[in-house]
């Protein structure tokens, strides 16, 4: 890494450092969108979204398919970006800093923003390499010796709750776990450069219910440690496993609140037939 | 993809094709299933015809160079001065010998410097064709790519003879510009097409989903290729060399024309070779039929015949098993 961007990423990452235990300022948001649109070519898929995504806390994303869940998230960590036909206007601030702004470099903003996707996607390499992946690329130069890169393995595995099934196999192909165990392992590799946020696309939809029930339970586990923004079709889901509701429709988001809250006493009427099952 | 939604549009997706399917069906049972069935008998021989065709002709082929060259080998051949002897006097009166060990050794010596030239070229161009060139330009390189192959090899030969020979002289200051090196960037421009085109299809073969996984950890553009997608092509991009050498090893006019075709065993890229291709490609026309000469030629080209096959059985099993794998 070249010098300026050292620099960058220190402005970014600063802030990060008191990722473990209490946050000092609970009330500081992990995440702060201000009115953001975003389009797709010439459509366009979110409008004026405002939104503060607490630190520490699991926030669910819930709304109709194509209501613009996948692209405010994919906007967050600017993996968007990828498509190379997008556009942004209005500012999302991680950890103080707005990322949207050209001088912010996608490769420090994703070492504090981790995502797992819908389908469990590991790399083609080795269970140890892929959780070791992130962590090498992010590391620079600095010499890491076999004892330590280990002992890292271990502790992310062990976080995940993986680490006793896959111990005796870490150099097989990580293409050969199951979906359950694969997601797990994705969210895994996040955990050695310490993200402060974790986007979580449905990361349930490949799973059984057996292990749709292990990922939640670990997400409770990472809260507080991390923030997470999980979107998820699966009202229920919503309810158990997130202490904060977002609800979006058609691009806009248009109810934010706690989950208890917005499910029992919704304020909007769209909110309310959308939970009930209405449409969607 | 909501799971729902999921459900519903595999149920509709289903449902349509179900009715496409009985449509037609349905339809030639009651006006003329015949005809239908006829027509597809008639395409499904004449498919057949041609692929068995395909293999009749390669088996012919062999059976046809083995003849002549067989009873050479059985009779005539001495193994050792075949494979030991840089001797190659077929047409000598007082005693002819075949020792065929510098035209072998000709040949792979070439066709190694032609690697050497091609194939960080070839991947290189594959790698920034597939991962880094977008839109038109990627179009304009790739189109540039199929030109290059569909140069005609004396084409290659003449630039060997004349281009490449005066820049040999010029840049090396060596007496002679028909050399193994010569050839060797000649065969090796002739073997880049193939190599980066096959190479190319497999870093298309590794699943998006990769490149984005590794991206969304921070992986740069440059550390997505190095670290995932070539090893994840790893086997498609060795099928795609091995292709390279087979282009390569199997080039006549080309190599003739550029290589100097002195009877020689190297030992500096600037010594003259001889390719055991280019050989029966001069000699072939000057021989009478069935003459030991003739036959010795024809034992030339079951090496190369035995000797591509593996070549290519190897590549082709090495992409397979890059699929197989997944
Ligand atoms: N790559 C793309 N190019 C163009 N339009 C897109 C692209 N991806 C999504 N869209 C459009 O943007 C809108 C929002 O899509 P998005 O994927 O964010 O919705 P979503 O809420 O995640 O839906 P789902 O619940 O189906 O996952 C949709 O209308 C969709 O058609
Ligand atoms: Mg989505």
């Amino acid at each position: 890494m070249d010098k300026p961007t050292f620099e960058r990423s220190a402005g970014i990452s600063a802030p990060g450092t008191e990722g473990t235990g209490d946050p000092p300022a609970l009330s500081a948001p992990a995440v702060e969108i201000r009115q953001l649109n975003f389009w797709y070519g010439s459509f366009q898929a979110l409008f004026d979204i405002d939104l503060e995504i607490r630190r520490g806390r699991i926030t669910s994303l819930i709304g109709p398919s194509g209501c613009g869940k996948t692209t405010l998230l994919r906007s967050i960590n600017r993996i968007a970006d990828r498509l190379g036909y997008v556009r942004t206007t209005g500012s999302i601030r991680v950890l103080g800093q707005n990322i949207l702004d050209p001088s912010v470099e996608p490769v420090q903003l994703r070492k504090q923003v981790g995502m797992v996707f819908q389908r469990p996607n590991p790399l083609p390499l080795s269970i140890r390499d892929n959780v070791l992946f992130a962590h090498r690329i992010h590391r620079g130069k600095e010499a890491v010796g076999r004892s330590e890169e280990d002992a890292i393995v271990e502790a992310a595995l062990r976080k995940v709750l993986l680490w006793d099934s896959v111990k005796d196999r870490l150099h097989q192909k990580a293409l050969g776990l199951t979906l359950e165990e694969q997601q797990k392992l994705c969210i895994a590799r996040l955990l050695p450069v310490k993200p402060s946020v974790i986007l979580m696309d449905e990361p349930c939809s490949a799973l059984d219910p057996a292990g749709t029930e292990a990922v939640e339970e670990l997400m409770w586990e990472l809260r507080g440690e991390y923030t997470i923004l999980i979107v998820t079709h699966n009202m229920a889901q919503a309810r158990r496993a997130s202490e904060e509701t977002v609800f979006m429709l058609m691009g806009r988001v248009v109810e934010h609140g706690p989950t208890q809250e917005l499910f029992l006493t919704p304020r909007h009427r769209a909110t309310a037939d959308y939970i009930e099952g209405r449409y969607g | 993809m909501p799971p729902e939604m999921d459900g519903n549009s595999s149920t509709y997706g289903l449902e349509g094709k179900g009715a496409a399917l009985r449509g037609p069906e349905g339809a030639s049972r009651r006006y003329g299933r015949d005809w239908a069935w006829w027509q597809d008998k008639l395409v499904a021989s004449v498919v057949f015809v041609g692929g068995v065709s395909a293999i009749v002709f390669v088996l012919g082929i062999f059976a046809f160079v083995t003849r002549e060259g067989l009873g050479f080998i059985l009779h005539t051949m001495d193994v050792r001065e075949f494979f030991g002897s840089i001797a190659w006097r077929p047409t000598s009166l007082i005693r002819p010998t075949y020792g065929a060990l510098a035209l072998i050794v000709g040949t792979a010596f070439v066709t190694g410097l032609a690697m050497v030239f091609s194939v960080p070229f070839s991947l290189g161009a594959a790698i920034f064709i597939g991962e880094f060139a977008k839109g038109r330009v990627r179009e304009t390189l790739k189109i540039l790519v199929e030109l290059l192959a569909a140069v005609p090899s004396v084409v290659w030969g003449f630039i060997g003879m004349t281009v490449m020979n005066e820049f040999l002289i010029r840049t090396f200051g060596v007496p002679v510009g028909l050399n193994a090196m010569n050839a060797g960037l000649i065969l090796g421009l002739m073997a880049a097409p193939i190599m980066t085109t096959i190479a190319e299809d497999a870093l298309k073969a590794v699943p998006d989903g990769y490149r984005e996984a590794a991206e969304a950890m921070g992986a740069t553009r440059w550390q997505v290729v190095w670290r995932v997608v070539l090893p994840a092509a790893k086997n498609g991009l060795l099928g795609a060399v091995l292709l390279g050498v087979g282009r390569a090893f199997g080039e006549t006019m080309a190599v003739l024309m550029a290589s100097g075709h002195s009877i020689h065993l190297p030992t500096s890229p600037f010594d003259s070779v001889r390719a055991l291709t280019a050989t029966i490609a001069a000699e072939l026309g000057e021989t009478a039929v069935g003459s030991d000469h003739y036959r010795a030629l024809f034992t030339l080209g079951i090496l190369l015949f035995v000797v591509t096959f593996f070549i290519n059985l190897a590549a082709d099993l090495v992409v397979r098993g890059v699929r197989g794998g997944r």
